[in-house]
């Protein structure tokens, strides 16, 4: 069942699934009823309800009679539950994962981010904000190029 | 008692997002440079994203649905602090108000992640873990405007003249908030405002910002709002009501 979400992505980083983002919490199947346990990166994200959307569409296809995607909460939503691979994918992407923080996020305020093109630490946070609810802006003093980074949560 | 209480508390919580969330969304497509307007449209968007989270807990104690609560309620009926609707003003009144918010919040969720009401406490620990990046923002904003020159200097000290009685009514305890605090579902009343006076007042102080004495009367209702509340819920809510409650997006 996780296998089959793996085709849902985020569509605002349709790189990975929603299983890599570490959205999904837990599945469960009874008979021919699953409900799916999905938590949000970030509460306003508009992206939340196509997700949940996707997954009910996904599971419906398989052959699910009755689909719950239930949202839940806590624990809160972390970087540090994408997966490893995810994080490679990311990369290629062109966006620098968020690294890993157990919990101290204040702690990542004084690090520099990796640029995903070359490699380089002599990066600079332009804005902790970006298109998206999830990404800050940096710019690699090294390859010149602008990139963003997946923000820690 | 305990359910419409704390459904009315958490709707006071939820208006006051939704309210300073539009307020902030003013500034999409004109903050002063590109950085904080993506910044900004970023934070209203987290407001109103915990907003959501809010009414859903005041859907789950017995409330309306949270559109409906939104798009059809009436100025009288919104629970929001005053601080919230007003004017948008100038960059430092908006920056200031925003820092205000934000240093409230920094200290009202962690007590709240301890609610024994647990769908509070987990909404409130969630919402936590975003607010962070906010409190950052703001906070390096008003240093660069206090300390900065003598024309940013004036303007957002003449923002916390206005605010700063504004930003005391946010913590007027709403009907039973004792009763609930009693029972462990929300904050000892008065420690929130307690935490914030300590955190803010020496800051403001550090970055040379006079704290006003003057206070508004305590104890305003958080069912009487300013003229400025009506134009903004005109404006927020004319499309749903054009369409109707049944209409489906």
């Amino acid at each position: 069942m996780l296998q089959a979400l793996q085709d849902v992505q985020d569509p605002e980083i349709p790189v990975i699934s929603v299983v890599e983002l570490g959205v999904i919490r837990a599945v469960r199947i009874e008979g021919d009823h699953v409900s799916v346990d999905m938590t949000p990166t970030f509460a306003g994200c508009p992206a939340l309800a196509v997700m949940q959307a996707e997954v009910e569409n996904r599971l419906r296809q398989l052959g699910a009679a009755a689909v719950q995607v239930r949202l839940v909460l806590s624990p809160p939503w972390s970087t540090d539950w994408i997966t490893p691979a995810a994080r490679d994918k990311l990369r290629a992407f062109g966006l620098a994962p968020a690294p890993p923080h157990a919990g101290l996020i204040q702690i990542m305020f004084a690090g520099e981010a990796i640029c995903p093109y070359c490699g380089s630490t002599q990066t600079t946070l332009k804005n902790s904000f970006g298109p998206t609810l999830c990404r800050a802006l940096y710019y690699c003093d090294h390859c010149q190029q602008p990139f963003e980074q997946f923000k820690a949560l | 008692m305990t359910e419409p209480a704390l459904a009315a508390y958490l709707l006071a919580l939820a208006d006051d997002e939704l309210i300073l969330g539009h307020r902030d969304s003013e500034w999409t497509g004109h903050a002063p440079i590109l950085e904080e307007d993506i910044a900004f449209a970023n934070i209203a968007q987290d407001e109103i994203g915990h907003a959501s989270l809010w009414y859903g807990l005041v859907r789950d104690l017995g409330g309306a649905e949270p559109d409906r609560l939104i798009f059809f309620r009436l100025p009288a009926e919104y629970r929001n602090a005053p601080l919230v609707e007003l004017p948008k003003g100038d960059w430092a009144f908006s920056m200031l108000r925003q820092y205000l918010f934000d240093a409230a919040e920094a200290r009202r969720l962690p007590l709240l992640a301890a609610s024994t009401h647990r769908p509070l406490a987990e909404a409130a620990a969630k919402i936590r873990t975003e607010e962070i990046y906010h409190l950052r923002h703001t906070q390096a904003w008003i240093e660069r405007l206090a300390q900065g020159t003598s024309e940013s200097h004036r303007r957002v000290q003449a923002a916390l003249d206005l605010l700063w009685p504004y930003a005391v009514q946010l913590f007027d305890p709403v009907t039973h908030e004792a009763e609930l605090a009693a029972g462990g579902l929300l904050p000892e009343v008065g420690a929130v405002k307690g935490d914030w006076l300590q955190t803010v007042v020496p800051f403001l102080s550090a970055v040379t910002l006079r704290v006003p004495e003057a206070s508004l009367p305590a104890g305003v209702s958080r069912a009487q709002h300013t003229q400025h509340l009506t134009d903004l819920l005109a404006d927020m809510q004319v499309v749903a009501r054009s369409e109707g409650p049944d209409v489906h997006w």
